[in-house]
């Protein structure tokens, strides 16, 4: 069937099966490369975006059930023409070694940064509590954000 | 398919030269004089290109895996050619083009690659400035070089590398007769420069093996148990899965099942059903959750004494003291599942994988497809930390299989969460005894270590160990499996570390080699020092508590080498300054300190503790760490990676087993096999001593033994409670 989605405020329209993951139609079908297949399962955080502004896991979300919401990716949040304060801070505070659960923190910060605009280092750690990092840059994210929280997000995420 | 000659022709503005300039006109040097990895690998054009536009590819044989090497390397050439770093880029691995380094593993790449791309870079710096003396009619000794320009008496001159590339010939043998540039005059390498991957990933652009989407590509899932040895039983009928969406083919050779489609969830789904039609015949494991290690010495092992000084039992010993410590499988656990990417044309294969050695992997395929090494190209690309041998390699033998099948079309093999957890190769269960003779004075005068371990890699290394790869175990006439071995002293494999730093009079080092392990094992970082210095270091922290003695100056008695009694007391300095407690004081601080394979960083941990005394959890508050990894090239990366080290040491300490019941490996998930999130993880700040001129040595695996050693410790010290099985679960820490 034709679905209509609303990707980083671009329509697309889309002949996919409904229960189709959304992470399997972001990545293949619109080849972004922000959100990754981690577990498939909703554990680890990898494959996180917004809709609506809120984190959610795209590996298990049927692409049906966010049919014309707005999603937005890490593409959506920013590129290296107009940076978002998030990716400034992470690269300005190196804060990932391989990087592959990167875009989970930054999309969860995102939505932490909206709604609390100075966290603490306890906010932080809370709301990145579902997000998974095997390489051990927990406190470099931590201090990322925090960055990120200081040099005026805007937040706006949607 | 690309050759290397035709690499270097690709280089562009290249012609022949004949006559070696005169600074290098010097006599041949053998290929064994020159350093690191340019002795196998010489010549100079496989390392370097430098392009008509002045920028400068350098192609290491080492993987990026998240670890910043790329970046680092970058460093060394910029600073040896005197060019900005911007000017640098780093090619990916490629069988085709690249230098052989075998594997980028055990923290040797800054050590073997680096040494080689700083002397490759300095020949190739003096060849530019013959050439530039050629062109300019001024002798050579008065030319230099500053950021890519030539200089002559000093001044910039109007001529860049870019300019005299025309005459440049790098399709020669390195000599090893240019002296590297002076440490004192580094401008490039002991800084903390932005790593080079960073920006990609955090932009979204096209940076791992998960973002090559090639053209007409399908997609594939393997179907399987987790044991390599289970036989699929017949009658399996996959005549339903055909007919769902998207199936293209069912590939089947063996035991070895897998499912192409159009369309990546299709292949999900036709996974799933044909795994509910499979029944599979597999042994029950002989061993149980909890008695791993009563297991594991009565297996049938090779004993071998690795190390002995003096004579057991010749000392004064007045009473002997015994330990045992021990580890359970542990998983590489990467945030990625395995997957990689292989198209056959022609009988040639192309093969995308993120293993840790491109050339190793190509020989084992081809063996596995029965191909010609020559026929197959493999090309790395990076995923998610792998942190030693985990599924990649199994996958891309499951790529190249399944496309061998499929000829023409490139094929996207990804293996879900549960087949990495099932199928990656484990970290060995290990299990260790220390028997310490004391003399009167309370002196350790006698000391016996004894470890039994599986063994620590069974890579597929090549045509010789494609056996090793799992579906190579599955398909219709398995490959020969060759004895697995172990990694000899002094790096060693399950005895890793296993030889204590301190000097003991008398001592024995034995290692127990069980060949035939129930599950799979094979390299995870650090590989048996882990255990080891878990083990040594929570028995000295015993014997000084015993004593009443401060474990600094406990430790710092049988110790000779003045570097690691150096990273003792710049973390005790640390430990000051943050405010900890003594170490020798109650409460919840630990140490622990070792030098990694007896030949690389020196590493001293502390770390601080609360535990909760009705639950048995382990609050890890904040850790502290002195490193000494001799010459830094890049001190954030560095840091970077010793903290990475920390927290997932701590992980694996206080959290992770795998989980087993009669019929196999239980962990599937992240439910099933938790790590550490961040409400747990420690604050962590580690210091690096500056040694400029000491030699380069890898810190990716330094702090693995001690941090685990300094949380039993300060548990210790908390409870007092001495846990000497990993992991430290609450009920453990309860019930000891």
């Amino acid at each position: 069937m034709t679905i209509s989605l609303n990707v980083n405020d671009k329509i697309v329209q889309l002949e996919v099966d409904p229960d189709t993951p959304l992470l399997y139609v972001l990545r293949n079908d619109l080849e972004l490369n922000g959100p990754k297949f981690g577990c498939g399962v909703a554990q680890c955080g990898a494959c996180t975006v917004l809709v609506d502004g809120r984190p959610q896991r795209s590996c298990v979300m049927p692409v049906a059930a966010v049919a014309g919401r707005s999603i937005v990716t890490l593409e959506g949040l920013g590129s290296r023409e107009h940076p978002h304060p998030l990716q400034t801070a992470f690269i300005k505070e190196q804060a990932m070694q391989c990087g592959y659960c990167s875009n989970g923190m930054m999309m969860t910060a995102a939505a932490l940064l909206a709604k609390n605009k100075r966290p603490t280092e306890d906010d932080i750690r809370t709301a990145l509590r579902g997000n998974l990092c095997r390489c051990g840059a927990h406190g470099r994210i931590v201090r990322a954000v925090s960055e990120a929280a200081r040099n005026g997000h805007d937040g706006d995420t949607s | 398919m690309t050759t290397r000659r035709r690499f270097l022709q690709g280089a562009g503005a290249i012609v022949l030269y004949f006559n070696a300039p005169p600074s290098v006109r010097a006599q041949q040097a053998t290929e064994t004089d020159l350093p690191g990895s340019l002795a196998a690998n010489p010549g100079l054009g496989t390392w370097l290109r430098i392009d008509a536009d002045g920028t400068v590819t350098l192609s290491p044989g080492k993987c990026e895996l998240g670890q910043g090497i790329q970046t680092a390397l970058a460093q060394i050439a910029a600073e040896e050619l005197d060019v900005s770093f911007e000017r640098v880029t780093v090619a990916t691995v490629d069988t085709a083009v690249s230098p052989n380094e075998a594997y980028t593993n055990g923290s040797r790449s800054v050590e073997v690659s680096g040494a080689a791309v700083r002397a490759a870079a300095a020949e190739v710096r003096a060849i530019l400035i013959d050439l530039a003396a050629d062109e300019l009619g001024v002798g050579s000794t008065k030319i230099g070089v500053r950021n890519g320009i030539f200089t002559v008496a000093g001044k910039p001159s109007t001529l860049d590398f870019g300019a005299v590339v025309k005459n440049l010939n790098l399709a020669r043998n390195a000599t090893g007769t240019v002296s590297p540039k002076p440490r004192d005059r580094y401008q490039i390498v002991g800084h903390s420069l932005q790593r080079i991957d960073i920006p990609r990933k955090a932009y979204a652009e096209a940076a791992y093996i998960q973002d090559i989407r090639l053209d007409g590509m399908l997609h594939a899932r393997v179907v399987r148990t987790g044991d390599c040895e289970a036989k699929l039983l017949p009658p399996a009928n996959f005549d339903a899965v055909s007919e769902l969406p998207g199936v293209v083919k069912i590939v089947r050779n063996g035991s070895f099942l897998a499912v192409i489609t159009e369309r990546e969830e299709q292949a999900v789904n036709a996974a799933k059903a044909m795994a509910r039609l499979c029944r599979w015949q597999g042994a029950e494991l002989p061993l149980q959750e909890g008695r791993i290690s009563a297991w594991l010495k009565k297996a049938p092992a090779d004993v071998k004494v690795v190390a002995e000084r003096g004579a057991i039992g010749a000392g004064n010993i007045l009473r002997t003291v015994s330990q045992e410590y021990s580890r359970p499988f542990q998983a590489h656990a990467s945030m990625s599942p395995s997957m990689a990417i292989a198209r056959e044309a022609e009988g040639q294969l192309t093969v995308w994988s993120h293993t840790q050695g491109v050339f190793m992997l190509r020989g084992a395929i081809a063996r596995l497809v029965g191909l010609d090494e020559d026929s197959v190209r493999l090309i790395n690309a990076e995923a998610a930390g792998c942190y030693g041998h985990n599924g990649a390699d199994d996958a891309a033998a499951d790529a190249a299989l399944i496309a061998m099948q499929m000829p023409g079309k490139p094929i996207r093999l990804q293996w879900s969460r549960a087949d990495e957890f099932l199928g990656e190769p484990y970290g060995s269960a290990m299990t260790t005894r220390i028997s310490a003779g004391l003399d009167d004075a309370g002196r350790i005068v006698d000391w016996q270590f004894d470890v039994w371990s599986g063994t620590h890699s069974i890579r597929p290394a090549g045509a010789k160990r494609a056996a090793h790869l799992f579906a190579a175990r599955q398909i219709a006439v398995p490959l020969p499996l060759a004895p697995v071995g172990n990694i000899p002293q002094p790096r060693g494999g399950g005895d890793r570390n296993a030889v204590p730093l301190y000097a003991f009079a008398n001592q024995r080092i034995t290692k127990h080699l069980i060949r035939d392990m129930p599950l799979r094992v094979s390299a995870m970082r650090a590989l048996g020092a882990y255990t080891n210095v878990f083990a040594i270091e929570s028995f000295m922290d015993e014997l000084a508590r015993a004593q009443g003695e401060d474990p600094f100056d406990f430790r710092i008695r049988y110790l000779h080498d003045q570097r690691a009694i150096g990273v003792l007391g710049r973390l005790r300095e640390q430990m000051a300054a943050a405010g900890f407690d003594s170490v020798q004081a109650p409460g919840g601080v630990g140490i622990a300190m070792a030098q990694y394979k007896n030949s690389g960083a020196y590493c001293a941990v502390a770390m601080r503790v609360k535990v909760d005394a009705a639950s048995g959890d382990i609050k890890l508050e904040h850790a502290l760490c002195a490193v000494d990894i001799g010459l830094v090239v890049n001190p954030d990366g560095a840091i970077n990676q010793v903290e990475g080290g920390i927290i997932q040491s701590a992980s694996w300490t206080v959290r992770e087993q795998l989980r087993l019941t009669a019929s196999g490996v239980r962990s599937t998930d992240w439910a099933s096999y938790p790590i550490l999130t961040f409400p747990e993880v420690p604050k962590v700040e580690v210091v690096l001593i500056d040694q400029p001129n000491e030699p380069s040595l890898g810190a990716g695996e330094a702090s693995q033994g001690p941090t685990a050693a300094a949380i039993a410790n300060a548990v210790a010290n908390a409870t007092g409670v001495r846990v000497r099985d990993l992991p430290l679960t609450p009920a453990r820490v309860k019930s000891a």
